[in-house]
């Protein structure tokens, strides 16, 4: 189990605005009226995507088993990280003290089933409170079986969703960036430069990452590694050697990006694929950031290239979606840069949520959308509905979580969040997120809902005809 | 019968199990203004509605007490009263339901001592019930948890039947004034059900409409077709069940004429309630296929002593056509099956009955119903038990949930989607198995799934003398066959 000391280090994170404001960085739940994951859920998110790991769960079956096989993320090749693992321990297992032993079997069987290149070890609350020494299974399984064993010793207990990112991206650091160094360029291009960097935060969702990829490879910026959408384990092992590191849309792992710049002087920057300006934008930042004029003055053609491109594909859109009036609710950074690719298309956004916001994100709000903007706290149900009715709001773009409120009060839906299916990066991905927003406030099903039935509407009196028969036809008196 | 095959592995490899706090959660939900409440960490809470939200497609009343590092090590008994008292204030549920899971049991928790003390420090909540009940996740499954919380809520909430004057069949004051106000026909009379998780909504509301046909009143515990079944309400957002079991009805279980049981995994919850009330219990293991339903049909023939309505006949006559029909594709198919020990039970009968083998049978805990199934042999495991075991008997169909998907794929094998949780396809939790009709349907699914599929086809052959045109020469790989 971590100790208080760890996990109030995890806590403290210099990188992350919240910490000026309270030690904890994060509310502590209230039982009886919480929601959102926990440090488990956190770190599982965070690095499932390393496709060709086998990553197994050391707890009883609630921990994995309610939650394997739940992300929208996608690899182009390795599909280990689909295949669901976990100790599922007993109570024989706990009453008796065998849990250590049903993990170190785990993972040999993990190892000799799948030869996958790395294994990582996700703690949970159980073996934690009984003692389970996660680290030491790990380090002589190691040594046994000659594969990389990962702990990541993350108990739901010791936090929120997000402290388990962290935990998640400590053990990144600590036991994998830097066992290995980059491959050889594969192909040597003549004309420019081609320069290693990483994007930590990004989890390609829906495959959102390829829409952005081949920009990166045309401007010759070699991704060595994502943490962690489609990544693999040898990418991870080579994160020390980049450039510069761009964190995408959320600081959960911040202190990745931190400790980076901290052991290797990696200067890191932090940017989003979500609409045209933001795309734009992140590009310039490498440019600038690796100080390369030549590169700086491929990716403005690039840009002027590609946003007039989408902006003419974007057009006949733009005239069915502009004036509509959007209620924004997602966690953190993303409010800002999804409200910048809205504003991109003509959208109002009449509210946007902040409750994981640092007070950068909403000044950058109050800068996007005035300073009479409506800043959302209360996530509750209730309170999002009662947005939408005051401030006329014609779709509700949130976590799926919020999905069946919206679609139960009859107010059109979009999903924003890591369970989705589609992918919204890039210039090319603004066509996805148009088709889909139009798809919804379109439809002609809302109004067939919000209709009352045919014979609840009251019609005027007729008078009253020839008494029914059975079956209600009228009696037609002959002659 | 069949031959039981123990988990021999460290690692379970793509789960099927799901643990005992969700069974524990389906069984609250099924109540009308009810609020689980998981005794855990918030993950364990967040795991479970996403589960349900997936599977049922609605929003899920849970909560969770919410412990962290200091609760988990220093005692989390004020996380539970705190818990019940912030819903109790915030939502006035009828019901709330304590779940226990893998961390608050092994800590050691007395969530039973808690709600004592709840009720000892806040008698002003006297009016919202709360039960309390151990469901840890390191042992037993959906399927036991789910038991395990019905038998608690009827042991808290139905009284004595000396205590509150109830026997069965009793004719009630409210009865009697129906039948002063419908002179000629008489009103229907109650029948209490209790109905395992395997049941869905679409399963309870087709078999409301059985027990009608035979003029009796179905008390459904727990109710989740009132409370899950997909409905737009006039209130657009319910911080608890909307629909389900009233509370009400708990007290007066013990006037029905008798209490009919689905689901060998609830007969220890029956044999509390006929001890508590007197009233006799039907036991059926399940509603799949032409025999099980037939059992049915004649239990509520006895209990409401009327003859079979018309209606119901013809549509078993329905059922014998169909499966004269679908035996030419269902017969010698081998089918794998993954699900909880009674819809194990039930789907074992079904396909028998039409002649398929069941090649593996995979289950994720041991149950004294395993004994009686009649398979050759039953194992104990996860989806890769059911891959390894399918891949050796060369398996034609796979029955099992959406997890099971991508399992199914790998044998090449088509998948009839069934059971928990069912998240790759729209309206699965709505979908009726049971009666005749729903036999009639899930056989034609069945036989749709393989009527183009099962038999292996000839490959083609390209003679080489053949005056064939160039462009047909490439990519001669044989048409790739596919299930979905």
């Amino acid at each position: 189990m971590k100790s208080t000391k760890d996990i109030a280090e995890l806590l403290d994170e210099p990188a992350c605005e919240h910490n000026k404001k309270e030690k904890s960085g994060c509310a502590k739940p209230k039982p009886g009226a919480s929601a959102g994951g926990c440090a488990f859920d956190g770190a599982q998110i965070a690095l499932l995507p390393i496709a060709d790991v086998a990553h197994i769960v050391h707890g009883p079956i609630a921990c994995a088993g309610s939650s394997w096989d739940n992300r929208g993320t996608r690899s182009s090749g390795a599909d280990l990280y689909r295949i669901g693992m976990t100790t599922d321990l007993t109570e024989q297992d706990i009453v008796m003290g065998r849990s250590e032993k049903r993990l170190f079997h785990a993972i040999k069987q993990a190892i000799e089933t799948y030869s996958p290149p790395a294994v990582f070890i996700y703690n949970t609350c159980v073996p934690a409170l009984v003692g389970d020494d996660i680290n030491a299974v790990c380090k002589s399984a190691q040594e046994r079986w000659g594969v990389p064993v990962v702990p990541i010793d993350s108990a739901g207990f010791y936090g929120t969703k997000n402290l388990g990112n962290r935990i998640a991206g400590d053990a990144m650091v600590k036991y994998v960036i830097g066992t290995r160094d980059p491959d050889p360029l594969p192909v040597q291009r003549q004309d420019i430069k081609v320069h290693d960097v990483n994007l930590v935060g990004e989890y390609n969702i829906a495959g959102e990452f390829w829409h952005v990829l081949p920009l990166l490879d045309e401007l010759g910026l070699r991704i060595l590694c994502t943490l962690s959408g489609d990544a693999r384990f040898r990418e991870v092992q080579t994160m020390h050697k980049a450039e510069v590191n761009m964190m995408v849309c959320s600081k959960a792992m911040v202190n990745v990006a931190r400790k980076l710049q901290q052991q290797y002087g990696t200067p890191w920057f932090e940017g989003s694929f979500y609409g045209i300006t933001d795309t734009s934008l992140a590009l310039r930042d490498f440019a600038k950031a690796l100080n390369d004029p030549d590169l700086t003055e491929r990716t403005e053609a690039l840009i002027l290239r590609e946003e007039t491109r989408i902006r003419k594909e974007l057009e006949p859109w733009k005239a069915r979606l502009k004036g509509k009036r959007v209620l924004l609710f997602t966690g953190g950074v993303k409010s800002w840069s999804v409200i910048s690719a809205l504003q991109d298309l003509g959208m109002v956004v009449v509210a946007t949520g902040t409750k994981k916001s640092t007070e950068e994100d909403k000044a950058r709000i109050r800068e996007l959308m005035g300073e009479d903007t409506v800043m959302i706290d209360d996530g509750s149900p209730r309170a999002l509905l009662k947005i939408v009715h005051d401030y006329k709001a014609d779709i509700l773009i949130a976590g799926g979580r919020n999905m069946y409120t919206a679609l139960k009060a009859k107010v059109p839906f979009l999903d924003i969040n890591q369970e989705r299916e589609f992918g919204y990066e890039g210039y090319q991905g603004m066509l996805e997120l148009v088709r889909q927003l139009a798809l919804t406030i379109e439809s002609p099903v809302w109004e067939a809902v919000r209709a009352p039935a045919p014979w609840k509407i009251k019609i005027p009196q007729i008078p009253p005809g020839p008494p029914l028969l059975k079956g209600g036809n009228r009696m037609v008196e002959a002659g | 019968m069949a031959d039981i095959l123990k988990r021999n592995k460290a690692l379970s490899v793509n789960p099927l199990k799901a643990s005992q706090p969700i069974g524990g959660s389906l069984a609250t939900l099924g109540f009308n203004r009810a609020m689980p409440m998981l005794h855990g960490s918030q993950g364990c809470t967040a795991f479970a509605k996403v589960f349900f939200v997936r599977h049922f497609r609605e929003p899920i009343p849970l909560q969770s007490t919410a412990m962290d590092q200091g609760s988990s090590v220093m005692g989390a008994d004020e996380n539970v009263r705190e818990g019940i008292r912030t819903i109790a204030e915030k939502s006035r549920p009828a019901l709330i339901t304590i779940l226990t899971t893998g961390l608050a049991e092994t800590q050691g928790c007395d969530v039973q001592r808690n709600v004592r003390e709840f009720r000892e420090a806040n008698p002003e909540f006297s009016d919202v019930a709360v039960v309390a009940v151990n469901t840890p996740d390191f042992t037993g499954s959906v399927e036991t948890g789910y038991a395990a919380t019905l038998t608690e809520i009827i042991r808290a909430l139905v009284p004595d039947a000396k205590e509150a004057g109830t026997y069965p069949g009793k004719r009630t004051t409210a009865w009697m004034q129906e039948v002063e106000q419908r002179r000629e026909q008489l009103p229907e009379r109650q029948v209490n059900v209790l109905v395992s998780y395997m049941l869905t909504p679409g399963d309870l509301e087709a078999l409301r409409d059985i027990f009608e046909q035979f003029q009796l009143r179905p008390v459904f515990v727990p109710d989740i077709s009132d409370s899950l079944d997909g409905c737009l309400t006039a209130e657009d957002f319910s911080p608890v069940t909307i629909g389900g079991t009233p509370l009400s009805e708990m007290a007066t279980l013990g006037d029905a004429l008798a209490t009919v049981v689905i689901g060998a995994s609830l007969y220890k919850a029956a044999e509390l309630l006929e001890a508590r009330t007197g009233v006799p219990t039907y036991s059926l293991d399940h509603l799949y296929g032409l025999k099980a339903n037939d059992k049915l049909i004649s239990a509520l023939a006895e209990i409401s002593g009327r003859e079979v309505p018309e209606r119901i006949e013809r549509q078993r006559s329905q059922l014998q056509d169909a499966m004269l029909d679908t035996h030419f594709m269902l017969g010698q198919l081998r089918i794998a099956i993954a699900a909880d020990a009674d819809l194990l039970a039930a789907f074992v009968d079904l396909v028998q009955e039409m002649g398929a083998e069941v090649v593996a049978a995979v289950t994720s805990c041991n149950v004294p119903l395993l004994a009686r199934i009649p398979a050759a042999s039953i194992k104990i495991g996860d989806l890769e038990d059911m891959e390894i075991i399918g891949k050796a008997n060369k398996v034609q169909l796979v029955i099992g949930n959406s997890h099971a998907v991508d399992t199914a794929g790998r044998l090449g094998a088509p998948i009839l989607r069934a059971g928990f949780p069912l998240y790759d396809i729209i309206g699965g939790y709505q979908k009726t198995w049971i009666g005749y009709r729903g036999t009639r349907q899930t056989l034609f699914d069945l036989a749709n799934l393989v009527i183009n599929y099962s038999h292996e086809e000839i490959p083609v052959y390209h003679s080489v003398y053949a005056q064939k045109p160039a462009s047909e020469l490439t990519g001669h790989t044989g048409q790739a066959l596919s299930c979905h």
